[in-house]
């Protein structure tokens, strides 16, 4: 096996991984929600300040949680994937 | 009942005037864009120039609908927090779209999902089972778009119902047939940044109300109507239902054909990724904000008058609109509604389109030896066939509730689409038999489960009770999908797919390296 081939997997199976990690994060966080949504309807009507009950909070959360996870995978990708493969392909 | 002087469905000079406008407008597009548009890649892929940041805009164009715009506002003035189970699940497909789908997407097709399928797989079969899945997620989509629009356009501008679908037949056909993606592309720029400024327009305005603190409208909302409506409510009472929805809309999101269509229209994977992230952060912003149009419709106008205007609660937000900003207000909010829809329905034809000429007629019927100018006539004809088709099922299905169509073409979507898009593109051991039962399992287990659906058997037939208890089936179709996939792939293992996988990792992740040369022809 040539030596970019090598390279190429050991960057592709480092993407797939933080894909996947983050895939799996995003599937928690939205399946926890709506798991409270479905069993646990009184903790989601506490109030965590007048007005505002557990049950918005959370769900804006989950709105800011996407965004979070979307910048970090965008981040890795620009720092960690993109000038690596650029040199690769130039390789190829 | 108080019930509150309204416009609604008076004719609106301010409305006209925006309305005339946006369509003004988006016709020029078409023609600029016409004079663009002369070979097939133009027609669906814009000629892949359209920028990350432009992408970002129209795929919240595409996927932003005047079902998640008046229909969330709608839900959540009237049933209080059961709403934002909508709003938040409508956002979190987007990270899967962006970790899982773009990028491979972008480097191992052309113009259709079906041909990252067709590029591994044999192409025949999975073409066929992926058009059909296209075409069952797409006219169900226009059924519920074009009704929605009929209805809404009667209420806001006192059109007859016809008038109105063969207004948006018309104009969603002109775009598409002579501007192709480039004016579908623009299109939905111009709707999303009306959108998307009319929604935070609108919640500024509530929120002024307030002193700018959203706690301040919920606490309002509760001493007004009970503590219930800042917490789950009969919308979800059973949690199996709640489950399934949230399936259906977070992996359905992955599988929709108009928005995978989309990261073709980039020059490459970084930006069709750069495209998502955008992307999930404008519809993010646009779901945060129904959170207080809708509480905001609830304290201001109120549950009674919203449903005595439209009592499917459709109207709150341009109800809101013409309390805070009387009739100038209402008559743009009401124009960016019909832009939304507008905007929505040419997206789905044009993937539709894409499906019948490049992936039945061009690759199926014609072994992929079809001409460049036979394959455009093709998707023109497509185009105006399925417009047509589009006009005739929205005066067919009139005055019927066709709300549930759009979380069924999630559904079919999810269980249809994604599974097989996903064990194509990540498993090894993926057969062109797997891939097929996948899809087949999915779609036409998900439309026969709604059939038997409380949905279909209680709502629409009347009948006492149904056979099957889930209004959404995706919580079954989606795991049987992947089930049917991996199972039947195991059972027609192939050595020669498995050795071919290789190369096929190499251009998922550097795209077709050839093509930067700018001479890639046929797949």
């Amino acid at each position: 096996m040539t030596d970019s081939a090598t390279r190429l997997e050991v960057l592709a199976a480092a993407r797939e991984r933080i894909a996947l990690f983050l895939t799996l994060l995003m599937i928690l966080l939205y399946f926890g929600f709506i798991g409270l949504v479905a069993f646990a309807r009184p903790v989601l009507a506490r109030r965590v300040v007048p007005g505002l009950s557990l049950g918005i909070l959370l769900g804006a959360l989950v709105i800011v949680a996407s965004w979070l996870l979307t910048w970090v995978y965008v981040r890795w990708t620009s720092e960690h994937y993109d000038g690596e493969i650029e040199r690769l392909r130039e390789a190829a | 009942m108080i019930v509150q002087e309204t416009a609604i469905g008076q004719p609106n000079p301010v409305a006209e005037m925006f309305f005339f406008g946006f369509i003004a407008v988006t016709l020029g597009i078409t023609w600029w864009a016409a004079q663009r548009t002369r070979t097939t890649e133009h027609f669906y892929a814009a000629g892949r120039s359209v920028t990350a940041g432009q992408n970002g805009l129209a795929l919240a164009g595409d996927y932003m609908s005047a079902a998640s715009f008046l229909g969330i506002a709608g839900l959540v003035s009237t049933t209080g927090f059961d709403g934002l189970i909508y709003s938040t699940g409508w956002l979190v497909g987007w990270p899967v779209v962006l970790f899982l789908i773009a990028e491979p997407l972008r480097n191992l097709g052309r113009y259709t999902f079906a041909d990252v399928l067709a590029a591994r797989l044999r192409p025949a079969p999975v073409r066929v089972a992926a058009a059909a899945g296209t075409l069952a997620t797409v006219t169900l989509y226009l059924i519920a778009q074009m009704v929605g629009a009929g209805g809404l356009i009667t209420l806001m501008f006192g059109l007859s119902y016809e008038t109105a679908i063969v207004v948006v037949g018309a104009a969603m056909i002109a775009y598409v047939l002579f501007g192709g993606m480039l004016a579908t592309t623009w299109v939905q720029i111009v709707k999303a940044v009306l959108l998307l400024g009319g929604a935070a327009l609108l919640a500024l305005m509530v929120l002024w109300r307030f002193d700018l603190n959203p706690a301040r409208l919920f606490a309002a909302a509760a001493e007004r109507y009970g503590d219930g409506v800042l917490a789950p409510g009969k919308l979800v009472a059973n949690p199996l239902d709640a489950l399934s929805l949230g399936m259906a809309l977070m992996f359905g999101t992955a599988g929709l054909p108009h928005i995978l269509m989309r990261f073709y229209t980039v020059p490459d994977a970084r930006a069709a990724r750069q495209s998502v992230f955008y992307a999930t952060g404008l519809i993010g912003l646009f779901y945060l904000m129904t959170f207080v149009l809708g509480f905001g419709a609830m304290v201001l106008v109120g549950p009674d008058v919203i449903r005595a205007v439209d009592k499917g609660g459709n109207m709150a937000a341009p109800l809101l609109a013409e309390l805070l900003g009387g009739r100038p207000f209402l008559g743009f909010i009401a124009a960016v509604a019909f832009a939304t829809i507008l905007a929505v329905v040419a997206g789905l034809t044009l993937s539709g389109a894409a499906a019948l000429s490049h992936d039945l007629w061009v690759n199926v019927v014609r072994h992929g030896r079809a001409a460049e100018g036979e394959e455009l006539k093709v998707a023109r004809v497509a185009t105006l066939g399925l417009g047509l088709l589009a006009v005739l099922l929205g005066i067919a299905f009139k005055g019927q509730n066709v709300a549930f169509m759009v979380s069924l073409a999630f559904a079919i979507a999810a269980s249809g689409n994604f599974p097989a898009l996903l064990l194509c593109i990540f498993w090894r051991g993926c057969t062109t038999a797997g891939a097929v039962a996948s899809m087949v399992v999915g779609t036409v287990g998900t439309l026969t489960l709604i059939a038997l659906s409380p949905t279909v058997q209680i709502d629409i037939l009347q009948r006492s009770e149904a056979w099957f208890p889930l209004k959404n089936p995706a919580l079954v179709t989606f795991p049987a999908s992947f089930a049917a996939g991996i199972l039947v792939s195991l059972l027609t293992a192939n050595a020669d797919l498995r050795a071919g996988y290789r190369r096929w990792e190499r251009r998922m992740h550097l795209g077709v390296v050839e093509e930067t040369h700018g001479h890639e022809r046929g797949s």
